[in-house]
């Protein structure tokens, strides 16, 4: 098989929930669609061609490893490399086919659950892998050093979110509670991201030698105001899907103490109120219905970001 | 180790599975995974009738039944997400290990999330070893994916084994101008790392020379930014018969389900 290590973010069917995936499908639907437009306006009649290209050459990058530690490899997933060399819309549609490719003819992943696979492993990580590494140029301006630090930065957190995404969408069908899905994930996952930097900033700094030019491609890409506001949007809607369980620490204890102390449901009513009082009616556990609410309010926060995106972009054209 | 295994998965054959139109397969495929998905944890005689299905289909396809079964444990490792089902889920105890209680519930519901996603991997399986993959495409256009996307994919495929191939002559090179010692590896962490690195945006330069060549070929030959397709013919009388029968069957299954 082509990446053994990275085939932890390839969720198989079964392990998601029939309305986690098609979230997951309608989201991916979304971006693509709207990168399609994007990337057609920013390379014209290149599009199919160069696209395909970098599709089967992400494929193929993903077998380059090298030796880590105790017979472990260090991986590319490539989302972030692809969004910093060609944009972050044209890094969606690359890594949305070579997910999909993976899935159709290796059954890397699963069919109904390849929509929130291109959520997890190309969508988040392009758009995370984007906005840092635009955040750390901006911060420490041009040069190798600064493209280097961002290129790692941006990479490494890219797999963080993907795996924390995947946490999640498994806590949410009920496959693993989040207390301990979000830990295992983020946590195997700093190790593995960390092979994900160093490949990236060792592709970087070959590029940087070797072809500066090619560099600017994603610096120019289009959309970028379009970008940060799908970036903006999924940091924070992360930031709180992530945070909400640490927050409380132990949630069904935090539940426990809201009830000894009388105020259970009312204390976060307002925020779950949107979803019949405190949890989603179809999920029977109640720390698995939170969770449930929290990541509904997650895709809600994503998809008022990706609307405001569009507006933007619309007052733009006009 | 050199680990690329990219085998086109298609096996040649003319069954009635292979004859099927891809439009046909794909929604059964996806209607199957469904299926298997929305079932109940514990729903036994459901599984093992889906299980008969998909077996069933494997005969169809003259592969044999054991054909996907011997494949289809690819997704196995991933049960390690689900593992703690049994001792999380609250319910009546089954066996306790040190300060931990397995519950029924748990181990219903953790062996429930193994079984769908096997029945599924099978049926996969069979569709990608019983459609030849630009039939695959072509169903995904009939089936109103957009057409830009299904182009890219088209030409990822194309240029998919070219690009093995030079990630394959890269780590070759790289393993002939490497020593090699009893499970060690020379340098530093960082130094493999970029390494490998190197080699990747080795690639990513010849991706790109190879997509200005190809780009330009095509315009030579008249490519105007869109790939042309032949007008499609409509569903053929066996797919539309084998497309509610099995439609009938899910749903029977579901009917079993979610009521016995």
């Amino acid at each position: 098989m082509i990446h053994p290590s990275v085939a932890y973010l390839h969720i198989p069917d079964g392990f998601l929930s029939l309305a986690v995936a098609g979230l997951g499908w309608l989201f991916a639907t979304a971006a693509i669609g709207y990168a399609l437009r994007q990337t057609r306006g920013q390379l014209g009649e290149k599009q199919i061609p160069l696209m395909g290209v970098l599709a089967a050459f992400i494929f193929a990058a993903q077998a380059i490893n090298f030796p880590v530690a105790g017979g472990t490899s260090g991986h590319l997933l490539g989302g972030t490399l692809a969004a910093i060399v060609m944009g972050p819309w044209a890094a969606v549609l690359i890594m949305t086919s070579v997910i999909g490719v993976q899935a159709l003819v290796f059954q890397d992943g699963g069919l109904l659950a390849l929509g929130s696979n291109i959520v997890n492993m190309g969508i988040l990580t392009a758009f995370a892998g984007h906005l840092v590494y635009s955040l750390v140029r901006k911060v420490m301006g041009a040069g190798r050093r600064s493209l280097l630090a961002a290129g790692a930065v941006g990479a490494w957190l890219s797999v963080l979110l993907g795996a924390a995404a995947a946490a999640i969408e498994l806590a949410l069908s009920g496959t693993s509670p989040l207390k301990i899905a979000l830990p295992a994930m983020v946590g195997t996952h700093v190790l593995i991201g960390l092979g994900e930097a160093l490949i990236t900033v060792g592709a970087l700094g070959f590029l940087y030698a070797a072809r500066r030019d090619l560099l600017s491609i994603g610096e120019t890409a289009p959309a970028q105001t379009g970008a940060r506001w799908v970036a903006v949007g999924l940091g924070l809607a992360l930031g709180i899907a992530a945070l909400s369980p640490l927050a409380s620490g132990d949630p069904d204890g935090l539940n426990r103490v809201a009830a000894d102390l009388g105020f259970d449901g009312r204390a976060l009513a307002p925020l779950y109120e949107i979803f019949s009082g405190y949890g989603l009616p179809l999920v029977q556990d109640p720390s698995v219905s939170k969770v449930a609410a929290v990541g509904l309010g997650t895709l809600i926060v994503f998809g008022i970001a990706f609307l405001a995106a569009r507006l933007q972009r619309r007052r733009a054209n006009a | 180790m050199l680990h690329i295994n990219l085998a086109d998965q298609y096996r040649r054959g003319t069954s009635l599975i292979h004859r099927l139109d891809p439009r046909t397969k794909i929604l059964a495929v996806l209607l199957f995974i469904v299926t298997a998905t929305i079932l109940p944890a514990g729903a036994w005689l459901p599984y093992g009738l889906l299980l008969a299905g998909a077996l069933l289909a494997a005969q169809a396809s003259g592969l044999g039944v054991g054909f996907a079964l011997k494949r289809s444990f690819v997704a196995l490792p991933f049960a390690l997400a689900a593992i703690t089902l049994p001792f999380t889920v609250p319910g009546q105890p089954l066996a306790h290990l040190s300060s931990l209680t397995i519950t029924v519930e748990g181990s219903l519901r953790f062996l429930s999330i193994l079984i769908k996603s096997w029945l599924s991997v099978q049926v996969a399986i069979l569709l990608a070893v019983t459609t030849q993959f630009h039939e695959l495409l072509w169903g995904m256009r009939e089936l109103r994916l957009p057409k830009p996307l299904v182009s890219i994919v088209s030409f990822m495929y194309r240029y998919l084994f070219v690009f093995a191939d030079e990630a394959l002559r890269l780590l070759r090179a790289r393993a002939a101008r490497s020593g090699q010692g009893e499970g060690k590896s020379g340098g530093g962490l960082l130094w493999r790392g970029r390494v490998a690195g190197g080699m990747v945006g080795n690639l990513t330069l010849r991706a790109f020379e190879r997509s200005e060549r190809i780009y330009e070929a095509m315009v030579a030959r008249g490519f105007q930014g869109e790939i042309k397709t032949l007008i499609s013919p409509p569903l053929t009388d066996m797919d539309r018969n084998v497309l509610v029968g099995w439609v009938t069957y899910l749903a029977m299954l579901l009917l079993v389900g979610f009521l016995f």
